[in-house]
């Protein structure tokens, strides 16, 4: 099992979704984070004074998958997510120990899906 | 005579100057950290509370009952001989009342207004003395030498329409003197952003409509000159917010929403003493005007300087006041209203230096006295947080709360 964790633009959220379903993957999680990398964040102005170096944000998902799903997955994300500028995000995908069900008590490959 | 029509008019236009203050609440708490902004919101409410009962109590008489040059007297303490009949040395066609209540909202609205030069950095209980003395202090000898019978400008034929002077250069002044003794936040003039610029839209919403009754209401009757007041009052405000947004636009390449509502309250400030005495082509002026001053002020000056007027209470309200005062020796006119007088460019180069006067005057005695309050209280209990709990924030460390949950 795998946890793959994406941070993507805002803006994409949508086409990597559609790309996940496409793929029967249904199960994620979805949370606005701020960060930023190469971009070196924006700048804003207030009342004419410059601020450098704010955060822009991001969403991260969060998905947890079955070792045959993974490269379904990151080709999803990959494809939803891409437009070729810097920002795009980045993919990261983490050895997963354990998962349980909480409803039924599952555990491993069955309650991942 | 009481005039129904007046009366009417008065109570409603004072209602709307009250409506200032939580609309100035809003203006600086969207300005301000999250962990903050509860404090910025208690500072305005709890002067409507303090000052509304200051006012009935004393501070009525001591700005407007007969006296000397300086100060009024206690003559009407607890509103004695203030009654339900005209005073027709204030205004002859509403009862005294209404009059009064129509002045208490200013004596609310004016310290509120310093509250943007130390917001995120003064503790509540210093906060409260301080008011509440600089009420007694400054803003009721200034009302009275102003506004006063036998006040000193006054006599000297100063025109201040509506408290371009008491209000504006009197809390402008009073609030470079509180960035300068508290000293800078912590983090300034970094990670000081706006936490909810919506909040401050709304908030500066609130300021354009209340100033109608701040400035139309000055008139103290529906009459021509409140008409006069209130369309060159809207023109001001819309011109100095265009100006704003354009500097914007040219310094910056974008225009800002924060920018245009920071010169449409400029605007509304400098134009507060000129209502009743100039007409719509000087408004536009004005306005214009006053945008680009407050902007070098704000944008360049204060930064060249280093002082942390947090939410720029001195360089919107104290230059735009000063600015404002000043248009007026410039732009006043008899044509506009026959009980004003002719300001510079009318003829009357005189008006100019009795503004001056006053305008110089009024600077000195508000820095003076202001920064003699802050050091009483400083000795007395401190002015500022701890270095802690400006970090931990205002809302936590002086009220016990949080504006926003994170969960639910």
């Amino acid at each position: 099992m795998k946890l793959v964790i994406a941070i993507i633009q805002p803006h994409k959220l949508e086409d990597v979704k559609h790309e996940l379903y496409q793929e029967e993957v249904n199960l994620i999680t979805v949370s606005e984070v701020l960060g930023h990398g190469r971009q070196k964040g924006v700048t804003e102005v207030y009342r004419g004074i410059k601020e450098t170096g704010n955060l822009l944000r991001k969403i991260r998902l969060e998905i947890a998958v079955n070792d045959s799903y993974l490269e379904k997955t990151i080709n999803a994300i990959t494809k939803g997510a891409r437009t070729g500028e810097t920002g795009d995000g980045k993919i990261f995908v983490l050895d997963l120990k354990e998962c349980i069900r909480i409803r039924t008590g599952e555990t491993g490959k069955e309650a991942i899906g | 005579m009481i005039n129904s029509g007046d009366t009417a008019f008065v109570l409603i236009a004072a209602a709307m100057v009250l409506l200032m203050t939580p609309g100035l609440a809003f203006f600086y708490g969207g300005m301000v950290r999250r962990k903050n902004v509860l404090g910025v919101l208690m500072q305005c409410f709890v002067i409507m509370c303090v000052l509304g009962l200051q006012w009935v109590l004393l501070g009525y008489s001591l700005a407007f009952a007969p006296g000397n040059s300086f100060i009024g007297s206690l003559d009407w303490v607890g509103l004695k001989d203030v009654g339900l009949e005209p005073y027709a040395d204030y205004a002859a066609t509403i009862p005294h009342q209404a009059f009064m209540i129509f002045q208490g909202m200013f004596a609310i609205i004016t310290p509120a207004l310093i509250i943007g030069a130390f917001a995120e950095r003064m503790k509540f209980s210093a906060f409260l003395l301080f008011s509440i003395l600089w009420a007694f202090l400054v803003y009721d000898p200034i009302a009275h030498m102003v506004w006063g019978v036998g006040g000193l400008f006054r006599n000297l034929g100063a025109l201040d329409f509506a408290g371009g002077t008491v209000v504006h250069i009197n809390a402008g002044i009073a609030a470079l003197v509180t960035a300068l003794y508290l000293g800078k936040r912590k983090n300034f003039p970094q990670a000081v952003a706006p936490h909810n610029l919506p909040f401050t839209v709304l908030g500066a919403g609130l300021l354009w409509f209340g100033w109608f009754g701040f400035n139309a209401g000055s008139a103290l009757a529906a009459n021509g000159i409140s008409v006069n007041a209130f369309v060159v009052t809207n023109t001001a405000a819309a011109a100095a917010g265009l100006t704003w947004a354009l500097i914007d636009w040219l310094h910056n390449g974008k225009p800002t929403m924060f920018g245009t509502v920071t010169g449409a309250v400029a605007g509304l400030v400098a134009i507060t003493p000129a209502a009743g005495f100039v007409g719509v082509i000087p408004a536009v002026i004005i306005g214009f005007c006053v945008s680009i001053i407050c902007f070098l002020m704000v944008a360049i000056v204060k930064m060249k300087f280093g002082y942390d007027d947090s939410l720029d209470a001195f360089g919107v309200h104290g230059i735009g006041g000063i600015f404002g005062a000043l248009a007026t020796g410039l732009f006043a006119s008899k044509v506009i209203n026959p009980a004003g007088a002719d300001g510079l460019f009318n003829g009357n180069p005189k008006l100019f230096l009795i503004q001056l006067a006053a305008v110089s005057f009024t600077i000195v005695y508000s820095l003076v006295v202001t920064f003699v309050i802050l050091k009483v209280i400083d000795k007395l209990i401190g002015v500022r947080v701890s270095e802690k709990d400006e970090a931990v924030g205002l809302d936590l460390t002086q009220h016990k709360e949080t504006a926003y949950t994170v969960l639910e």
